[in-house]
Parts: C-alpha cells; sequence; structure tokens
C-alpha cells in the first residue's frame, strides 16, 4: 500500500499546487478581463442602456422653477505635489443656465509638474446631464515649481435633469502624469511616480 | 473491527520529542489538532474582546469610549480575527482530530505540511496584531478603517498599518491553502480500502468540498491584495479610477472570495451535524447521498453569485438580476440540508447531550438567518437594507449558529474521545443555554435597528435606536461571559473526570468511536476493512 499511495499523494498534491497558481494568476486576469466584460456587456452602464449618454442640447431655454445645489469636490492623488480646490464649496443653479466657477491649483514643489484632472459626477444618474462648456480637465496641465493658477469651469446642468436630483457632485481627482506623458517643452527627469501615504 | 491494532502503539512513541519540543516539531496530527484549537481558542478571546468594546460604545448614543476610527479598527480586528483566527482554525483543528481517525489512516498525508500550516499562523496572528498596535506610536499612521472588506480608496489612504495588514492575510492564506492542500491529499489517498467516496463519514465530505472552496478562492484573496499592495506603493492604478482602474473590481475579487468563504465556514460544522444528530437520533443519517449533492450544489452556485454583496454599485439590470436568482437558487440545497437534518431526528429516540442541544438550535437558528438572507438577496429589498444592522443580524445569525455552534458541537461532541474524560453534562448545559440566549438577546434586537435605518459600521447612533442598541450590548455581556465557561469546562475535562469509553455515546457510529480513549499516538497503523 505505501509504496503506490506516495507517488499518488505526490501526485495530488502537485496538481493542488498547480491549481492554486492558476487561481492567483486568474485574479490578475481578471484586470484586463474585467474591463472587456463590462465592455462587451455593458455590465457597469446602465446610462448606455437606457440611452442616457446623447448628451443635452443648449437650447437656451432656463428652468427658473428649480434649483439644483452642485457640490465641488477635489482630491489630489499623492503622487501630485499641488495644492488644489474649488473657490466655492457648494453653488445653487437653474438648468440650462451657464456658470463659471475657478479652481485654484498650487505647485508645492521646485520643481515644473504635469498633472491631470479626471472628472466625475455623483449621482451617476446625473452624468449625461451635467456638461462641461470650459474645463481644465480637457488638457493637461503644467504648473511651474511654485507656480498658482487659476483653472476655470464654465457649465451647464441641463433643463432635462430628472426631477428627484436635486443635488449633485462633481467631484476632480489631480493625477500626475507619467514623464512619457508630459507636454513636449518638458526636458527635465522626473522622479518616479511613488506613492506617499 | 480492529482493537489488536492498537495495543503495539508504544513502539512508536520512542522517537517522538517531548516539551516544547513536542509541539513545534510536531507531525502528528492529534497535536496539530489540538494546536489549532488552542489557538482558536485564544483568538476566540481576543475577538471577542473586540466585539465587547464594540458593544460598549454602542450601548449609548454619543461617543464615550472609543474614536471613531478605534472603533472602526475594532470592527475590522474582530471580523478579520474571527474568521481567520477562530472560526477556520478551529474547524482545521477538527479536521486534523478526526479525518485520519474517521478514514482509518495512521495520520494526515504530508505531516511535515501539516506542521507548517500550523505555525504560519501565530506569526500571521502577529502580523495582525501589529497592525493594530503600530497606529499608537509616533509615525505610525492612521488607523485600518475600512472594515474586513478593505475597499480602495480608503484602504489605500490607511497608512502603514494596513501594510501589516495585507501581509497577515498572505500569511494566513498560505496557511489555510496548504492545509486544504494536505486534507484533499489525505481524503484521497489515505482512505481505508473498501471505503470509497461514498462511503465517506460526512465530516470528511463537508472538508473535502471545503478545502476544494478554499483552493479556488484564497489565491484570488491573495491577489486583490496584492494589488492594494501595489496601488499603495508601486504607484500601480489598479483600483484607482483617476489612473484608469476601477475600484470595484476590488469588490469583485473580494467577494469572489468572500461568498465562497462563507461556505468555508458553514460547511466542516454541517459535516458536525451529520455525526451528532443521528448519534443522539439513534438513527442513521437521513438521505446521505442527497446530502452530499446539495453540498456540492451550494458549492457549485455558491462561486457564482459573489455579487449579491454588491447591488448598490450600479451594475446593470441584467447582473443583478442574474445574481439575484442565484443567489436565491442556493436556498434549495440549503434547505435540503436542513430538512435531511430533520428527517434525521423524525421519530428517532432523541436525547439532549450538550452537543445535541446545539445541534437543535443551530437548526432553528441558522434556518433563521437563511430567512433573512433570502430577503436581502431581493435587490430592490437589498437598497434598503444594504449596510445596515440588519446585515450584521443576517450574517451572526448564519455564522453564529451555522459555524461557531456547530463547533462548539463538534468540541463536546468530541471531547471524551480527545481526552479519555466525559466533560461535565450539567455545565455543559449551563453553558448552550446562557450562550444561545445571550446570542439571541445580543442579535435579534438589530434586525429591528436595521429595519429602522441604523448603518453598520459607524460609532455613534441616532437616540431612536437607543432601547435596542442597550438590550443588544446587555445581551452581548452575558453572551461573551459564558464563554469564560466554555474555558473551564474544557480545562476541566483535560484534568480528569469520569473515564469515557471507545464508544463515548451510546449511538454513535463511525471508525473513530473504535479507537481508545484517548487513542492511541498513531491512529490506525493497520488500516480497517470496511464491508
Ligand atoms: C440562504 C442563504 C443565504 C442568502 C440568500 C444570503 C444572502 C446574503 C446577502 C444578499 C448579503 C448581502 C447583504 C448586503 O450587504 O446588503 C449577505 C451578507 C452576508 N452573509 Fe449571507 N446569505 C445566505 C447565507 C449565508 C451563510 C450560510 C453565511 C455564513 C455562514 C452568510 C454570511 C454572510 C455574511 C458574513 C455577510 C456580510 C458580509 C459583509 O458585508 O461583511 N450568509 N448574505
Ligand atoms: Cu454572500
Amino acid at each position: 500500500m505505501a509504496a503506490d499511495n506516495q507517488g499518488n499523494k505526490k501526485r495530488t498534491t502537485l496538481l493542488l499546487g498547480g491549481l492554486v497558481a492558476l487561481m492567483f494568476g486568474f485574479g490578475f486576469a481578471m484586470v484586463p478581463l474585467y474591463d472587456l466584460l463590462c465592455q462587451v456587456t455593458g455590465t457597469q452602464s446602465i446610462a448606455i442602456r437606457a440611452g442616457m449618454g446623447k448628451g443635452p442640447a443648449v437650447t437656451g431655454e432656463i428652468d427658473k422653477s428649480r434649483l439644483i445645489t452642485i457640490k465641488f469636490d477635489a482630491t489630489v492623488n499623492p503622487n501630485l505635489p499641488w495644492d488644489f480646490g474649488p473657490e466655492i464649496r457648494t453653488m445653487k443653479v437653474h438648468p440650462g443656465e451657464i456658470y463659471a466657477v475657478n479652481f485654484v491649483a498650487s505647485n508645492r514643489s521646485n520643481s515644473s509638474v504635469t498633472g491631470q484632472a479626471i472628472p466625475s459626477v455623483a449621482p451617476w444618474q446625473a452624468t449625461p446631464y451635467f456638461s462641461k462648456l470650459e474645463c481644465f480637465c480637457f488638457t493637461r496641465q503644467t504648473l511651474k515649481g511654485n507656480e498658482r493658477t487659476d483653472m476655470p469651469l464654465r457649465f451647464m446642468v441641463s433643463p432635462d435633469l430628472p426631477a428627484e436630483i436635486r443635488s449633485l457632485t462633481l467631484s476632480y481627482s489631480f493625477m500626475r502624469l507619467k514623464p512619457g506623458q508630459e507636454a513636449e517643452n518638458e526636458t527635465q527627469t522626473l522622479p518616479a511616480i511613488a506613492a506617499i501615504n | 473491527m480492529t482493537t489488536t491494532t492498537m495495543t503495539h502503539d508504544e513502539a512508536h512513541h520512542h522517537d517522538a520529542p517531548t516539551g516544547w519540543r513536542r509541539w513545534l516539531f510536531s507531525t502528528n496530527h492529534k497535536d496539530i489538532g489540538t494546536l489549532y484549537l488552542l489557538f482558536a481558542l485564544t483568538m476566540m478571546f481576543l475577538g471577542g474582546a473586540s466585539a465587547m468594546l464594540i458593544r460598549m460604545e454602542l450601548f449609548q448614543p454619543g461617543i464615550q469610549l472609543l474614536d471613531p476610527d478605534l472603533y472602526n479598527n475594532l470592527v475590522t480586528n474582530h471580523a478579520l480575527i474571527m474568521i481567520f483566527g477562530a472560526v477556520m482554525p478551529a474547524a482545521a483543528g477538527l479536521a486534523n482530530w478526526m479525518i485520519p481517525m474517521m478514514i482509518g489512516a495512521p495520520d494526515m498525508a504530508l505531516p511535515r505540511l501539516n506542521n507548517l500550516s500550523f505555525w504560519i499562523l501565530p506569526a500571521a496572528a502577529t502580523m495582525l496584531l501589529l497592525s493594530f498596535v503600530v497606529p499608537f506610536f509616533p509615525g505610525g499612521g492612521t488607523q485600518i478603517n475600512t472594515g474586513w472588506t478593505l475597499y480602495p480608496p480608503l484602504s489605500v489612504q490607511v497608512g502603514m498599518s494596513m501594510d501589516f495588514l495585507i501581509f497577515a492575510i498572505h500569511l494566513l492564506g498560505i496557511s489555510s491553502v496548504l492545509a486544504s492542500i494536505n486534507i484533499i491529499v489525505t481524503l484521497l489517498n489515505m482512505r481505508a480500502p473498501g471505503m470509497n467516496l461514498m462511503k465517506m463519514p460526512m465530516f470528511c465530505w463537508t472538508w473535502l468540498v471545503t478545502a476544494f472552496l478554499l483552493i479556488l478562492v484564497v489565491p484570488v484573496l491573495a491577489g486583490g491584495v496584492t494589488m492594494l499592495l501595489f496601488d499603495r506603493h508601486f504607484g500601480t492604478s489598479f483600483f484607482d479610477a483617476a489612473g484608469g482602474g476601477d475600484p470595484v473590481l476590488f469588490q469583485h475579487l473580494f467577494w469572489f472570495f468572500g461568498h465562497p468563504e462563507v461556505y468555508v465556514l458553514l460547511l466542516p460544522s454541517i459535516g458536525v451535524l451529520s455525526h451528532v444528530i443521528p448519534t443522539f437520533s439513534r438513527k442513521p443519517l437521513f438521505g446521505y447521498n442527497s446530502m452530499v449533492g446539495a453540498m456540492l450544489a451550494v458549492a457549485t452556485i455558491g462561486m457564482v453569485v459573489w455579487a449579491h454583496h454588491q447591488y448598490t454599485v450600479g451594475m446593470s439590470l441584467g447582473a443583478v438580476t442574474y445574481f439575484m436568482i442565484g443567489t436565491i437558487l442556493i436556498s434549495i440545497p440549503v434547505g435540503l440540508m436542513i430538512f435531511n437534518f430533520i428527517a434525521t431526528m423524525w421519530r428517532g429516540s432523541m436525547t439532549f447531550e450538550t452537543p445535541m442541544l446545539f445541534a437543535v438550535a443551530i437548526v432553528l437558528m441558522f434556518t433563521f438567518g437563511g430567512l433573512s438572507g433570502v430577503m436581502l438577496a431581493v435587490v430592490p429589498a437589498d437598497m434598503q437594507y444594504h449596510d445596515s444592522m440588519f446585515v450584521v443580524a443576517h450574517f451572526h445569525y448564519v455564522l453564529m449558529p451555522g459555524a461557531v455552534f456547530g463547533l462548539f458541537a463538534g468540541v463536546f461532541y468530541w471531547l471524551p474521545k480527545w481526552t479519555g474524560h466525559m466533560y461535565d453534562e450539567r455545565l455543559g448545559k449551563i453553558f448552550f443555554w446562557t450562550n444561545v440566549i445571550g446570542f439571541n438577546i445580543t442579535f435579534f434586537p438589530q434586525h429591528f435597528l436595521g429595519l429602522a435605518g441604523m448603518p453598520r459600521r459607524i460609532v455613534d447612533y441616532n437616540v431612536m435606536f437607543t432601547e435596542f442598541n442597550v438590550l443588544s450590548s446587555i445581551g452581548a455581556m452575558i453572551f461573551g461571559l459564558s464563554h469564560l465557561l466554555l474555558l473551564y469546562i474544557v480545562i476541566k475535562t483535560i484534568r480528569g473526570g469520569q473515564k469515557a469509553k471507545s464508544r463515548s455515546w451510546e449511538g454513535a457510529t463511525g471508525l473513530e468511536w473504535e479507537l481508545s480513549s484517548p487513542p492511541p499516538f498513531h491512529s490506525w497503523t493497520v488500516a480497517p476493512q470496511i464491508k
């Protein structure tokens, strides 16, 4: 019993070890697969399926009967040595009217750094009804060492915004761009991106 | 059957080390089983202490004892310690002790691996405790305020304590994967001649399935927390939307592990029940084949319903419908198991020793928890219940009876076999009643709190929730303190008591009862023949 059993044990052990390695790999394979799955099935995009992605037209008509509260939120990724935030935290707006608000960014470091702001709207159902006519997030932004600058945003909330949404949050997250992605005139090498906690 | 085989066990003793070396270098399944059980008991008191602090804070509205971050750190620790430190090692301890004896083997298949998988645990526990201690020191960073689910972006922002925790999770994962490999290899290769898979004792079956589940899902969790570590330190953006990643991906990876994990906690106890209920009903288990089938069905469907924990993240209607139907489907095989237990008791000549009392309590209370689970599985309802105290009540009603009481039943059932002494039945019953009553006072009111809108994982609450919280905290004191009695009973039984017969319970069947109590050093040196 002992001899052939020993071989069996070894085989089973190796098979199971292989299965463990496979599942560890599966976890990482989820990263591209997940994106693919979401694109193919639209799993996370009720908005697209419901045909909400068309975006509002600027009709010029203003809905004076409604006041929507807009909250501004700003985050800076730890890899970017900037301070960044809106000049005002909240605003009440009429759908259909165009408003402007300033964000202020300042570079805490001595060297010139390029970043990119990524916007998002919460609740996500409101996303297609919030249009940015002018935004610093459309392009990458470069600040020289210790430079401080205003970043303007002009926006409008569509009158088609569903009635149950009375307040929404516009959130910006500023990321540092990798050296390869920087604007042409940047020549000096940047330190490797490292998140500091 | 083969009583002659255990007379010469002393012959094998000569090379066995003694003193602390006996434990550190042990490759003996019983010694390692004992180590696992003692470790689990210690961790249960640690996890219990954090729960007591949580309930003391929630005794009154307002913030009395704990900072919000400290409170949430205790919530995190409580869950991780109980799941990875108490329930899983206790179940592994039972497996180590019982599997070789039940299948007629001398020991586990891979004894050195067995030693390793246990001794990783104290190291992991140390890491976990360090993650809690480090923020108290200057420069130690912030506390882990994420809850056991460790969702980013919050978990990316936590200080270095999170790195300790991630390392602890890696170690715990390695330990349980190694233990699982060992158990599967043992079960597949070391069964006594004539014991085919469909004659294997139920407890072994439940562990076979549990071990496979662990092997399939623990590596995925390990991958997930590794990505978290990379996002924290190496500039990757797996979970950072602004860098092209997606925080929801972490939730998928976590729950791909997390949902099967609840069956990992549940199944070994179902296995224990499948022995306890027939023994004290003096009838064979009703529907062995359907039991095995139901368990396989639970495990299979259980692998593909994880996103019922994420209904609120904005998945498409198709996806949530799929996850809802899948989740509700699971209650069919789970129900089948419960009906098998009831049918086993039906017209049996039942007696109610402590293990049986726990078994009956499990059948009643676990079913109740399953019912609140079906409520949570319904998408529109869960939009309200999600992240409320109702969820807390649900999972304590499934986990406490489903996992912990099952382990208690197993410990009382097999203590005479392990120690050679009967435990004090009167004390056992007192423990049962204080424990079960304390449990219900603690967690029943939390259903109402959740339905009324009290969120979980928040240090403070609205004054309108005060009464039920006071009740719950009082229950928690009774419940928590009752475990001291368990400790006393266990120590008392180890040190002495009425001698246990080989077949300690009159209605018990199975190979483990053919061995003496306590059993010889090597369980079955000559394999018994199964007819
Ligand atoms: C009929 C069977 C069950 C169903 C339909 C069910 C359903 C659910 C659902 C839908 C949730 C998510 C609730 C939410 O967060 O909004 C949940 C949470 C949970 N369930 Fe169950 N469940 C069942 C059985 C079990 C069992 C057997 C266990 C463990 C032994 C368990 C442990 C848990 C845990 C630990 C959580 C909370 C996890 C967390 O958020 O921290 N459930 N259950
Ligand atoms: Cu689940």
